[in-house]
């Protein structure tokens, strides 16, 4: 039988013998479990010093920057400070209406007349503050490089590499050199919102200036236009919606990492509002808060949405001044008569605390009667979680099973069963052909048996290598060699393999659940319009506020994390779903529809396996997402990598925090890789393109 | 051999724009195979082998043609042929590896970037398959463009597109955008910014091809009908042999990169360079292509009673007329003088000594 085999398939199994092997030589050789702490090269040390190095000798210029930024932020938030409340929302309500009509200028000025209710108006304004210097500036260097990167296509590699880092590292490994180099302060949010949100107005502009047609550059230079005129007068129009969505996203990223910065404190914003109530676990004031937080993001996404997707018809009309310029001047006009009013209501100027509307307390009384009252559930939900599949997931079936846990012993007996059903699974897949899948079923009873964090690394690491070389070939597999050696050599292989175990479930969860959901969504218009709202919502929501209801039901814990993850990261596999299935070409589908195929037959037969590349690429959303939550999620009690920058991030320990971000850049960055490579010789495969 | 027009290409020699021996290759090094940027060379074909054997890919090849004055020089091939290439090195939007490219008898190639951008807004105009308007300009603004980059004011700007919008019957659509408008109303915004400048020569890179064929017949007519009225010199690129020759006063067929033959369209049917060109030529239903010029009794007198058509009517036109005038149709030239009598019999003699030069399988269409 094995001559027929395939070089693949035999790698497979020679692979999964060693691992069998080196499990069996556990006892007499433990460092094939346990990387040697002798062999660990003490990068953390050496990034440390380079550290202190460059802020001795940089510091300066460092700490200049941060007073000249200093200037322009300190002046945003005392003039937002001092207008009037209504004069600001007036203002949003006009820039909402320019962007999307009526509909989101009632939805802006409730958000907003919100934040003042709630008592939240000084701390919004001090967030909104930092958003409205970061995003200009953000956008001015995404563009520009966005722009550089178009003329100089050799750069491109390079640039997509840093630009990975730069969105994959989590912000608060980053946050701990900002830190360092500027100081503690608000200052120190805005540099790190500008790192993260840049990138995505970088790949937009790009994108966007790729994308005019070949033709419209040859109409524009046969009309004679300087490559001056080409570029601002055919280029930029032409790509303008692309742009703007990059405005859109930029302007989303700012504001989730103002959010995130405001965790070093200082900074008396609404993310610090909602940090500090979530840490004393005060559930109704952090919800409050949190509140604001989300109506912020989806006032900001929709205005900039908006602009993005608007119509540009109406906006060159020829008139008068007066008709051409009448947003300004019905802004300007309420402006005035707003501030005039506020000094004649001192209502409008600061609006009193009796007035507050504060429901905190009854939230938390709701909240206590409902967990006491269903305790016994949520203590179900929790332990059977753990003990059925969190804990097998981590440490193996081998040692979870104990009276404590299942009730009974893991004897001999059981485990020659455990053998004897899994050695039937593998041999019927095997006899049926379908050897990929018994040779996923044999990994997986190895996982599920010994544990992922149990596994030998030499194991895993030669697995790794080999799948990257037969989806991608040598270069990508040297490079996932590399990477995955990285974290070996610096001594985070056990925190990675907790960050991978938790994730790793979050993300098969996430996306079973998502993938199901995206299936009825392609399959039902009822379904897909029940979704998109749901979608938008979670998507928008910046992911402090996600992790609120699981803390106060789930109090802390990896459960409660393992929650919050999957909230967060069920979205794109939903979207890529539905996506993919409804946007097969329909040639291939009226083709079955006419050979007799039942609606099922369709679904399975000829809608998935023709989707599947696209879906794939949901999944690889799916772990970014997952691992964008992880750190996140360190807050309410995680052991991984999420923990470790964490950890360094309270210190100060640049080393220990920057090593543990790029580790899980390396996660996210390897996913990614192994999955585009596949999905594009899939789609290569069936003659379609990348969505 | 008569033209499709009398007030074509026979009327005015003048060259407009010729190209000698242009080469465009792509690839790692191309100018490694010509000295001096000269394209002559002793034996292009064996040459154009060379350059495809080191791994270069040859998209013109030794091309040379000239296209006067007021002429419409179709250049038709296939894909991958190299006319979109070839209009493309004319316009210096493509820059060629060898050769020169004589514009008014001066060559274009030496041109600096504000000197041939001078050129392109002042002389040429080009129009493009997938319409090539900026999608975020209205028709007006659209038309106006290339006026616009020149610096022109805007009183001066709303006469001139006024003028063209008119030529391509776009009236009251100037505040429309793109894509609220049908394919061949675009390519009208296309034809009308491209004529805007004034040009003398006018590239067309199949024009019509994106349009379905009803709306591409119209289309023709309404080309044919404002160059009858602008006398432009016009090169247009089509991989459509039956357009070709419905607008051609002479045409070039190109294949891998090379010229196979120049010629007028019943030149070309008549005596076709190769087999390759008979393929092309073979399906061409010759009725269309002969005109009653070529199947005139000159000895017959005409009488009062019979109709007149000029010398350039295609037989196919004529033959329905044929069927109510037993006596035949009086021919006559530009001038308005009558020069003979086209009959059923002239015809159907014209016709048969046609298909007996053709290939048997074709059979004889009369």
């Amino acid at each position: 039988m094995m001559d027929r085999l395939d070089r693949t398939t035999q790698g497979w199994i020679v692979l999964l013998a060693a691992t069998l092997v080196m499990l069996a030589l556990r006892d007499k050789a433990g460092w094939l479990i346990t990387y040697p702490a002798d062999w660990v090269v003490p990068l953390k040390d050496v990034l440390n010093t380079a550290m202190a190095w460059f802020e001795a000798t940089f510091g300066w210029f460092f700490r200049g920057l941060t007073a000249i930024l200093d200037v322009p932020l300190k002046a945003v938030q005392v003039l937002l400070q001092w207008l009037p409340w209504p004069v600001t929302i007036a203002l949003c309500a006009v820039a909402a209406h320019a962007a999307a009509g009526w509909r989101l200028v009632i939805f802006t000025v409730a958000a907003m007349f919100y934040m003042v209710l709630v008592g939240y108006w000084t701390e919004s304004m001090n967030t909104l503050a930092l958003v409205a210097i970061s995003v200009p500036l953000a956008i001015f260097i995404g563009f520009v490089t966005g722009v550089a990167g178009y003329y100089f296509p050799r750069s491109e590699r390079v640039l997509v590499t840093i630009l990975d880092l730069l969105q994959t590292v989590p912000a608060f490994a980053y946050l701990i050199p900002i830190i360092m180099l500027f100081g503690f302060g608000p200052v120190v949010g805005l540099i790190a919102s500008l790192i993260y949100a840049f990138p995505p107005m970088v790949r937009n502009t790009m994108l966007g200036l790729r994308s005019v047609p070949a033709e419209v550059i040859e109409s524009g230079l046969m009309s004679g236009a300087t490559q001056w005129q080409l570029f601002w007068q055919v280029q930029i129009p032409t790509s303008a919606r692309q742009l703007l969505l990059g405005v859109n996203q930029t302007t989303m990223a700012a504001l989730s990492m103002v959010i995130i910065a405001s965790i070093i404190g200082g900074t008396a914003d609404i993310g610090w509002e909602v940090i500090s109530k979530v840490r004393k676990a005060e559930f109704g004031e952090s919800l409050l808060a949190g509140i604001v937080i989300a109506l912020m993001a989806m006032v900001m996404d929709r205005i900039t949405a908006g602009l993005a997707l608007k119509d540009r018809s109406e906006f060159e009309q020829a008139g008068s001044f007066a008709e051409r310029h009448w947003y300004w001047l019905l802004a300007g006009a309420l402006a005035i008569g707003f501030f005039a009013a506020a000094q004649v209501l001192p209502l409008l100027k600061n609006y009193p605390e009796a007035l507050e509307f504060y429901p905190a307390e009854v939230m938390n009384d709701a909240l206590s009667s409902f967990v006491l009252s269903s305790r016994g559930v949520i203590e179900a939900i929790k332990n059977f979680s753990f003990f059925f599949v969190m804990l097998p997931a981590r440490i193996g079936l081998e040692q979870t099973i104990s009276p404590y846990s299942w009730g009974f012993e893991f004897t001999t007996p059981l485990k020659l069963v455990y053998l004897a059903l899994v050695s039937a699974l593998v041999g019927w897949a095997w006899f049926k052909g379908k050897i990929n899948l018994a040779l996923t079923l044999a990994f997986f009873a190895i996982l599920f048996f010994f544990g992922l964090t149990k596994l030998p690394w030499p194991g895993l690491l030669a697995m790794t290598t080999f799948m990257a070389w037969t989806v991608g070939g040598r270069a990508l597999a040297i490079g996932v060699f590399l990477s995955i050696g990285f974290i070996l050599v610096t001594g985070i292989w056990p925190q990675a393999m907790l960050s991978v175990y938790l994730c790793g479930l979050a993300v098969a969860i996430s996306f079973g659940l998502g993938a199901a959901l995206g299936i009825a969504g392609a399959q039902s218009d009822r379904v897909s319009a029940i979704l998109r709202p749901i979608n938008d919502t979670m998507q928008t929501m910046p992911l402090f506020v996600i992790l609120i209801p699981f803390v106060m039901i789930f109090k802390i814990g990896e459960f409660t994390a393992l929650l919050a993850i999957i909230a967060y990261a069920f979205v794109p596999a939903i979207r890529y779903t539905e996506h993919g299935l409804r946007n097969l070409p329909s040639d291939v589908i009226e083709a079955a529809t006419c050979m007799g195929c039942t609606k099922w037959q369709l679904l399975w037969q000829v809608k998935l396996p023709l989707a599947l590349p696209v879906i794939m690429l949901g999944l690889n959303q799916t772990i970014l997402y997952g691992i964008a939550m992880l750190v996140i999620a360190a807050l309410v009690g995680t052991n991984g990598l999420g923990q470790q920058v964490y950890i360094g991030l309270g210190d100060g320990d640049f080393g220990v925090g920057i090593i543990a971000g790029i580790g899980m850049a390396i996660i996210a960055m390897v996913a990614d890789r192994l999955i585009q490579a596949w999905s594009k010789s899939r789609q290569e495969a069936f003659g379609l393109t990348a969505p | 051999m008569a033209t499709k027009k009398s007030n074509g290409a026979d009327s005015d020699q003048t060259v407009k724009v010729s190209c000698r021996n242009v080469w465009k290759i792509y690839g790692e090094a191309p100018e490694t195979f010509f000295q001096g940027g000269s394209g002559a060379v002793s034996d292009p074909t064996a040459h154009a082998d060379k350059i495809r054997q080191s791994g270069h890919i040859v998209a013109s090849a030794n091309v040379s043609f000239d296209v006067h004055v007021g002429e419409i020089f179709v250049i038709m091939g296939l894909s991958g042929s190299g006319k979109s290439t070839m209009v493309r090195c004319l316009s210096r939007l493509v820059e060629p590896t060898a050769g020169e490219i004589l514009l008014d008898g001066e060559d274009l190639l030496k041109k600096s970037p504000t000197e041939l951008i001078d050129i392109r807004r002042h002389k040429m105009g080009m129009v493009f398959q997938s319409f090539g308007l900026l999608p975020h300009l209205n028709v007006f603004d659209n038309i106006a463009f290339p006026l616009k980059l020149q610096g022109m004011g805007l009183a001066e700007r709303r006469d001139r597109t006024a003028r063209v919008v008119e030529l391509v019957g776009l009236e009251g659509r100037e505040a429309s955008y793109p894509r609220q408008l049908s394919g061949g109303q675009q390519q009208r915004v296309g034809i009308a910014r491209s004529l805007a400048v004034e040009p003398e020569l006018w590239f067309l890179d199949e024009p019509f091809s994106a349009l379905d064929p009803l709306i591409r017949r119209q289309m023709q007519d309404e080309f044919l009908r404002i160059q009858s009225q602008l006398q432009k010199s016009i090169v247009f690129i089509t991989h459509d042999f039956l357009e070709a020759l419905r607008i051609a006063d002479r045409m070039a067929i190109m294949r891998d990169g090379a010229v196979v033959q120049i010629g007028t369209p019943a030149d070309l049917i008549i005596n076709p360079a190769d087999d390759y060109v008979k393929e092309f030529t073979g399906d061409v239903p010759i009725a269309r292509v002969l005109t009653a010029e070529t199947v005139i009794d000159k000895a017959k007198k005409p009488t009062a009673r019979m109709p007149r058509v000029s010398a350039d009517t295609s037989v196919e036109t004529l033959l329905p007329q044929l069927a109510d005038h037993k006596n035949g149709i009086a021919v006559e030239n530009a001038a308005g003088k009558v020069i003979g009598v086209a009959t059923a019999q002239n015809v159907v003699n014209a016709l048969a000594s046609e298909a007996a030069k053709r290939p048997d399988d074709e059979g004889a269409p009369a």
